[in-house]
């Protein structure tokens, strides 16, 4: 068998499970600012209900974005250097948003305060809203083609990845994001919360459906491949079903055929990009799966590498979302058990200490060194 | 400046930045796997407390080292574009490797270690952070696999038609003996590093209580603090000595595959026997060997660090001079402005951050020579010095760690894939030709303050909660929260209704 297009099709599989996985988590700090009701306390206890939704799980599933940067790194150094060289921009816009959003959710606890609080809430937005958007418009212009030179060099400039079809690609992954998040949170919640995301998920439903569907026929019209139609009828049955199943309140029907629209979806962009992996506008300049690949030798090595760990990885990290399978409510939120700064003095010389511990009857300046 | 200096600073900036949490993380993860083993099979809660102490600290590092680990994979494509079309073939797979060995368990053993106190059986749960412990110095040696082939390419082939490197042993690049003196090294810094920290904050608590002289404080310091003293004590005698049996072994390596690095790392202009290691040296080190004046020397130690050997023929080490003039005889490349290349690193950098990564053991060889003796025989003291040297120890190694990597990296120049003397000639690539052709100065510029501004406020916060949990000392009460440990679950009741034992 051809292996470079073996790892053309893992590279799509990690792609994958990085967008079904993190896609809810995206879904899941978007709605942050919009699901939570209620007074001032309630909504902060709605708020860690989310976020406790993903809490042990987040960074496994952004673990699939590494591994597929690192396999492109491995099986197509070609397309991994005009890739990443190329959308500069948009990438270190979701560095930062990446990397805000990951301390935010690590940190939000650890600091009782209520001004804290609330910055980590905008590094958790900001950190869910921009990739969101940023994912779609960078697959939409792999499928649509950007314009690279005879050595396959990225020479679009940043505005040339801002077309009409890029951004509404972006909105796609948004409204699916949202979509999933929400389906997701219905899945995962108990309560008041459950309902509402029940409610959410119907208009976020419809709107990945105009959204989607529009994009879907207009890259599958101007850029893709017959037997890609399959993979457009495949999301669109997915999308009705996330709505129906959603409405029906089997929530576990509606999650999983929300992730298989973005399978679907996935399956779109690299049929339509096959057999490039980096179209051009100017055909002859593409990057396709063969010249932009490693040698036999290397794909062969990574390719006993994946097929041994890629099956343990799933066994685990489903073991997990196996032991984390309790729906959370309001009523399973502990009291915060983060430090206060504020009280950090008194604490270390001898008043009270926060964080539900007693003094320990220590004095003024004694071997603090500091 | 161009786009080469500044993707170079960039690099060195998020680079350095990254590798403050991540020899903490490595280091750290091992030692709180043990004191929750050695809680697991004592049953004794001192270790439980510790546990949870030293675990929240760990959880607040690994954060960090993390987040800023994803920009480390990203940059290579992003600013070395040319770089990893020429490497990808071969570096490529250990970073791949890295991620589907290392980084999954990590993370998903992690999430659960955090969040599953109460929903893991006790042992089930302690795996956890053996795996992750694991996990943390299995990425290691990938991460120290890809670095080796860059300062010692070998299992590959250079293909004229591709024009790149090409992998053909994968075997010979991850027994790269390189690789095999590095990953120790680097595994017992961490060690040190790991240690130092656990010791040096026991102790400042250990004093601070003491110091209160009441029988419970006292008795605090000596059941629970002091046995952190001594774990953390063992790490840095393993550490320490590890890292100078390794180092060692390293220098011998270096002045094998990369002369020219450890000659500038001894200021050697003229090659020579019995060189003698200088530790102060003054004069323009920067550019030439001109007006290099050695102040203190301690005679035919350079030889022996290099070859083995204080005098004699055999002790025969290369100047800088004779370096640059094999290679240009070699290699004889020209830089972009078609100057002839200059084969030795920046003199002043690689000789003084040599010195600095040696010197930084100072703050943990005291702290630990303090520890041994305030805490012999079941001692505690109240010795506000060993406080003091526990925080100012603290630091150092992580300076060590720093001043080490900026030696092996700034020491490479002008190579991004230095030559294998005796390997391949082809697989060599000058760092100015890794660069990405196509991202101009203005947008590396860009990323760069981007970075350095988030990086820096996420350092205070990052140094702020260190502190603070520091401060905030082993939780006064703690309970086995293991499922095995609870009532026996009456279904739906009052189990289902308890809170979560913890939550974000």
């Amino acid at each position: 068998m051809d292996l470079a297009v073996v790892w053309f099709v893992l590279i799509a599989v990690l792609w994958t499970g990085y967008l079904v996985l993190e896609g809810f988590d995206f879904g899941v700090g978007m709605l942050l600012s919009i699901l939570p009701r209620g007074d001032k306390e309630h909504r902060e206890k709605e708020r860690r209900v989310l976020i406790n939704t993903i809490g042990p799980v987040w960074d496994g599933n952004e673990v699939w974005l590494l591994t597929a940067g690192g396999a492109t790194f491995a099986a197509f150094p070609e397309w991994y250097a005009t890739l990443f060289s190329g959308f500069y921009l948009p990438l270190l816009l979701i560095l930062v948003a990446l990397i805000v959003r990951g301390v935010a959710f690590e940190y939000r606890g650890k600091i009782r305060d209520e001004g804290w609080a609330r910055r980590c809430d905008v590094a958790i937005q900001v950190g869910s809203w921009v990739p969101a958007v940023l994912w779609g418009v960078a697959f939409a212009n792999l499928v649509r083609g950007v314009q690279l030179d005879a050595d396959h060099q990225f020479v679009g400039g940043f505005f040339s990845l801002l077309s009409p079809f890029a951004l509404l690609g972006g909105l796609v992954t948004l409204s699916l994001f949202l979509l999933h998040g929400s389906v997701f949170v219905a899945l995962k919640t108990d309560g008041e919360i459950r309902a509402r995301a029940r409610q959410h998920a119907s208009v976020f439903g419809v709107a990945a459906l105009v959204l989607a569907g529009g994009w879907a026929v207009w890259a599958q019209v101007a850029y893709s491949v017959p037997w890609t139609w399959a993979a457009v009828v495949l999301a669109a049955a997915g999308l009705v079903t996330t709505l129906l199943a959603n409405r029906k309140g089997s929530e576990g029907r509606a999650f999983t055929a929300s992730a298989l629209t973005i399978v679907a979806a996935v399956v779109l962009i690299f049929g339509s990009m096959y057999p490039d992996v980096m179209p051009a506008v100017d055909p002859a300049n593409s990057l396709t799966v063969h010249n932009a690949s490693s040698t036999d030798y290397t794909l062969t090595v990574m390719t006993w590498v994946a097929v041994i760990l890629t099956p343990l990885v799933i066994a685990y990290q489903s073991w997990t979302y196996w032991v984390f399978r309790r729906r959370l409510s309001t009523k399973d939120i502990p009291a915060p058990a983060g430090l206060s700064l504020k009280k950090v003095r008194e604490a270390a010389f001898g008043g009270a200490s926060s964080g539900g511990s007693t003094g320990r009857g220590l004095t003024d300046g004694e071997g603090s060194g500091s | 400046m161009e786009a080469l200096d500044l993707a170079r600073w960039q690099f060195a900036i998020t680079t350095v930045y990254h590798f403050i949490f991540v020899p903490l993380t490595i280091g750290l993860a091992p030692l709180v796997a043990i004191m929750q083993t050695a809680w697991v099979r004592t049953g004794n809660e001192r270790w439980l407390r510790l546990t949870k102490f030293f675990g929240k600290l760990l959880l607040i590092n690994f954060a960090l080292g993390v987040v800023t680990g994803i920009v480390q994979e990203f940059q290579f494509g992003m600013n070395w574009s040319e770089y990893s079309r020429f490497v990808g073939d071969v570096f490529g797979a250990p970073l791949a490797m890295e991620a589907l060995a290392a980084f999954f368990i990590e993370s998903t053993f992690l999430g659960l270690w955090i969040f599953g106190w109460d929903r893991l059986n006790k042992k089930v749960h302690l795996a956890c952070i053996w795996a992750v412990a694991i996990a943390t110095n299995l990425s290691a040696f990938f991460i120290l696999a890809a670095n080796s082939w860059m300062q010692h390419p070998v299992g590959a082939i250079y293909n004229p038609e591709t024009g790149r490197a090409e992998m053909n042993d994968i075997g010979a690049v991850l027994t790269n003996n390189t690789l095999w003196a590095a990953f120790p090294h680097q595994i017992t810094a961490t060690f040190l590093t790991a240690g130092t920290f656990v010791t040096g904050i026991a102790a400042w608590w250990m004093v601070r209580l003491v110091r209160t002289r009441k029988a419970e404080n006292v008795e605090l310091a000596r059941d629970v603090y002091r046995p952190a003293v001594t774990l953390g004590v063992i790490a840095m005698l393993v550490g320490g000595l590890g890292v100078a049996v390794s180092g060692d072994i390293q220098g011998k390596i270096m002045y094998e595959q990369q002369p020219g690095k450890m000659s500038s790392a001894e200021a050697l202009c003229q090659g020579s026997e019995g060189a003698a290691f200088s530790i102060l040296t003054i004069g323009d080190l920067s550019n030439s060997c001109e007006n290099v004046t050695h102040l203190i020397e301690i005679p035919g130690l350079a030889s022996y660090l290099g070859t083995g050997h204080f005098s004699g023929p055999e002790s025969y080490l290369p100047g800088v001079e004779d370096v640059q003039e094999q290679m240009t005889e070699r290699y004889g490349d020209v830089t972009a402005a078609g100057d002839p290349v200059t084969y030795t690193p920046n003199l002043a950098m690689t000789y003084w951050s040599f010195r600095l990564m040696i010197g930084m053991a100072a703050g943990s060889v005291l702290l630990a020579l303090m520890a041994l003796w305030l805490t012999r025989k079941g001692r505690v003291t109240d010795n506000t010095w060993f406080a003091r040297v526990g925080l100012i120890a603290i630091p150092m190694p992580f300076l060590a760690n720093s001043f080490g990597w900026i030696f092996t990296e700034m020491g490479r120049q002008p190579w991004v894939v230095a030559p294998n003397p005796t390997g391949i000639d082809q697989i060599r690539l000058l760092t100015e030709r890794g660069v990405s052709t196509v991202v101009s100065p203005g947008v590396v510029l860009t990323s760069m303050i981007v970075f350095t501004l988030l990086y820096g406020a996420l350092a205070g916060v990052w140094f702020t909660l260190m502190r603070r949990y520091a401060i905030e000392g082993v939780p006064l009460t703690v309970r086995d929260e293991s499922p095995e440990a609870q009532e026996p679950p009456d279904e739906d009741s009052e189990a289902a209704d308890r809170p979560l034992s913890f939550a974000y």
